[in-house]
């Protein structure tokens, strides 16, 4: 590259040429690693792309700049080190860039994706770049709290082990009165789920205000918790327009006795992080809903993979994120989310690119979040549900509960009794994914809420082709 | 009423057999197999009597089976359960718990509402066997 002197004169350089292209460098252990698909402009080499990317997310500017010269500037320059062509993908790159941990203040994620989803993505010379995967490192991982509760935690606090949690979102989401809204509650309680659930758009608006609302679920909780015996809740939307609102809203939810309290991720990643704290403070189970991340999760070729999303929220703290349920109405490739589903629940995840998973990640004992499987799933399909899913997930059945022909206790029943006899069937040893079907049909013999939920939503499948797949197939040798 | 908690409540009570499928399975994950009994069957009650320390080196059904037909022979009209323990790193945790027993009547909980300030309720949870001393509920 020549001289010192050479390397700052005033003027344009290629990003490559100014050090954010290192093919050599070897990621220390504490290194942030994140990559990036760069579709760059037509005549731009991938190279100079990934280098740019480097460059903008980390200390460059569009020019030479001599104040470098007054800092250790090698430091704190991302190295991009790897650029590989995407797999049946023409004029994409997977590019790999490492960042030294200094560049970021300590658990704070809003820093993080300042640098690394900063200016970059409207960067000119590329037609579209996507944050497909990122490795933490687990030094860096010490600084987060995670979730307030975790997996294990919830689950010894609600006692209930051994099978997924049962939940379901009130519906109509929008116009109940909070009186109509708690029966609702009560009703889906009674008949045999863990949880009922606020949508994302329930916060406190002209036909229910949120006071009385809280008021009306925790006597609906409650009833039912009496009625069964079981510890029961309903996620409590406490999403607000200031951090004020929202801690005024989560402390009368605590007041109220609530297990659970819910938050949007359209509230900001630093709105979450300060939840996540009131929640660990308050020995509060955090719900988060992922309220917007289909601006820019799905598409493969721009925006941010969900799987990075789902990294971030575990760090900064939440309990519960939707992440996905294959078989239903929304975005959901097989693959992709079993990736997803690691990257909530292992200690640690390993790289697995045929599901997404570009890196090993230690998880640095952070609690395991549970992903919540929502959207168009109903009893008749238990069976792969749980194949896909496994235990540590709430399944979600909404229309699934409320929409039974027989109410919603009924509803409830259905889905409660299909969960328990499909996972006393795994247990069993029995081959769920081709005996499913039938040991429903079994137990809905001597269930009938159960058979007519499977009669009434017997044909319901949502058969359409995911836009966020995996770009490795199993043939490709893992190395 | 019928308290519903444990992995298998709304399902039929489960036969000698099925409670032996669900042990094996539990085994088969390495996890050690704890009988459980109370007459306090609230819902925040965590610690119930431990018919003896979990089984940490027992590998045979038939062994944890012995000791649930000792704990029902003993305190027949006592809730009964069966706890397997994961003792793995990142678990360490109860991973699956049933109910094996329980009272012939089951009368359930009370909820009582303590009316405070402006409309918000305290609410407790009380089980009507309770109301006696422990040992004389559920005859």
């Amino acid at each position: 590259m020549g001289s010192q002197a050479e390397r700052y004169k005033s003027g344009v350089l290629p990003y490559a040429k100014m050090g954010y292209w290192e093919p050599d460098y070897v990621p220390k252990d504490t290194d942030v690693i994140a990559l990036f698909r760069i579709t760059p402009q037509d005549g731009v080499d991938p190279i100079e792309a990934a280098a740019a990317v480097a460059g903008e997310s980390s200390t460059a500017t569009w020019t030479v700049v001599w104040t470098d010269r007054l800092t250790a500037c090698e430091n704190y320059r991302a190295k991009a080190y790897r650029v590989d062509p995407v797999p049946g993908a023409p004029g994409q790159y997977f590019s790999y860039i490492a960042y030294d941990i200094d560049l970021f203040e300590e658990g704070s994620i809003a820093n993080l994706t300042a640098s690394i989803i900063g200016n970059v993505f409207g960067f000119k010379p590329l037609k579209a770049l996507r944050l497909e995967d990122m490795r933490i490192p687990f030094a860096y991982l010490k600084t987060f709290q995670g979730p307030a509760t975790g997996i294990v935690v919830e689950r010894e606090r609600l006692d209930k082990f051994g099978r997924p949690l049962l939940g379901a979102t009130t519906k109509p989401k929008l116009g109940l009165s909070s009186k109509n809204y708690g029966r609702v509650v009560y009703e889906a309680l009674k008949g045999g789920l863990d949880f009922v659930k606020d949508d994302e758009n329930i916060n406190s608006q002209p036909f229910m205000h949120w006071r009385d609302r809280f008021l009306y679920c925790m006597e609906a909780v409650n009833k039912a918790a009496a009625a069964t015996g079981e510890v029961k809740g309903h996620y409590l939307n406490v999403t607000a327009a200031t951090m004020e609102d929202m801690y005024e809203r989560a402390d009368f939810a605590k007041e109220l006795g609530s297990v659970i309290v819910m938050i949007d991720l359209v509230i900001g990643y630093t709105a979450i992080q300060s939840m996540a704290k009131w929640a660990r403070r308050n020995d509060m189970v955090l719900h988060l809903h992922r309220a917007g991340h289909g601006t820019y999760t799905r598409q493969k070729n721009h925006g941010v993979s969900f799987r990075v999303i789902a990294k971030w929220m575990r760090m900064a703290g939440v309990d519960h994120i939707h992440a996905g349920t294959v078989v239903g109405k929304l975005e959901g490739d097989p693959n992709v989310i079993a990736g997803i589903y690691s990257v909530c629940r292992d200690s640690f995840t390993h790289q697995n690119p045929e599901q997404g998973v570009f890196f090993d990640q230690d998880w640095a004992s952070l609690r395991k979040m549970m992903p919540v499987a929502s959207g168009g799933i109903h009893a008749g399909q238990m069976h792969q549900l749980i194949t896909y899913l496994g235990e540590d997930v709430v399944l979600q059945f909404g229309g699934g509960t409320i929409g039974h022909p027989q109410g919603i206790q009924a509803g409830a029943t259905a889905n409660r009794v299909a969960l328990e006899v499909m996972i006393k069937a795994r247990n069993e040893g029995r081959d769920i994914w081709n005996e499913g079907p039938q040991i429903l049909a079994d137990a809905a013999k001597w269930c009938s809420p159960l058979r007519a939920a499977l009669d009434t939503w017997k044909d319901v499948t949502f058969n359409y082709q995911s836009t966020d797949t995996a770009d490795f197939v199993p043939t490709a040798t893992a190395s | 009423m019928r308290i519903t908690q444990g992995t298998f409540s709304f399902l039929p009570d489960l036969t000698d057999t099925e409670i032996r499928a669900q042990i094996e399975y539990s085994l088969e994950q390495g996890w050690a197999i704890g009988v459980e009994y109370t007459d306090d069957p609230h819902p925040r009650n965590f610690y119930w009597e431990m018919w003896g320390n979990p089984m940490f080196d027992l590998r045979d059904a038939a062994g944890a089976m012995t000791e649930v037909s000792a704990c029902r022979k003993a305190h027949p009209q006592h809730y009964i359960r069966v706890n397997a323990f994961d003792s793995t790193r990142g678990f360490e945790t109860t991973r699956l718990s049933y109910i094996v027993n329980r009272p012939t009547n089951e009368p359930g909980f009370q909820l009582k509402r303590n009316e405070v300030g402006g409309r918000a309720i305290q609410y407790t949870i009380e089980s009507y066997a309770t109301e006696k001393p422990e040992g004389s509920r559920y005859k």
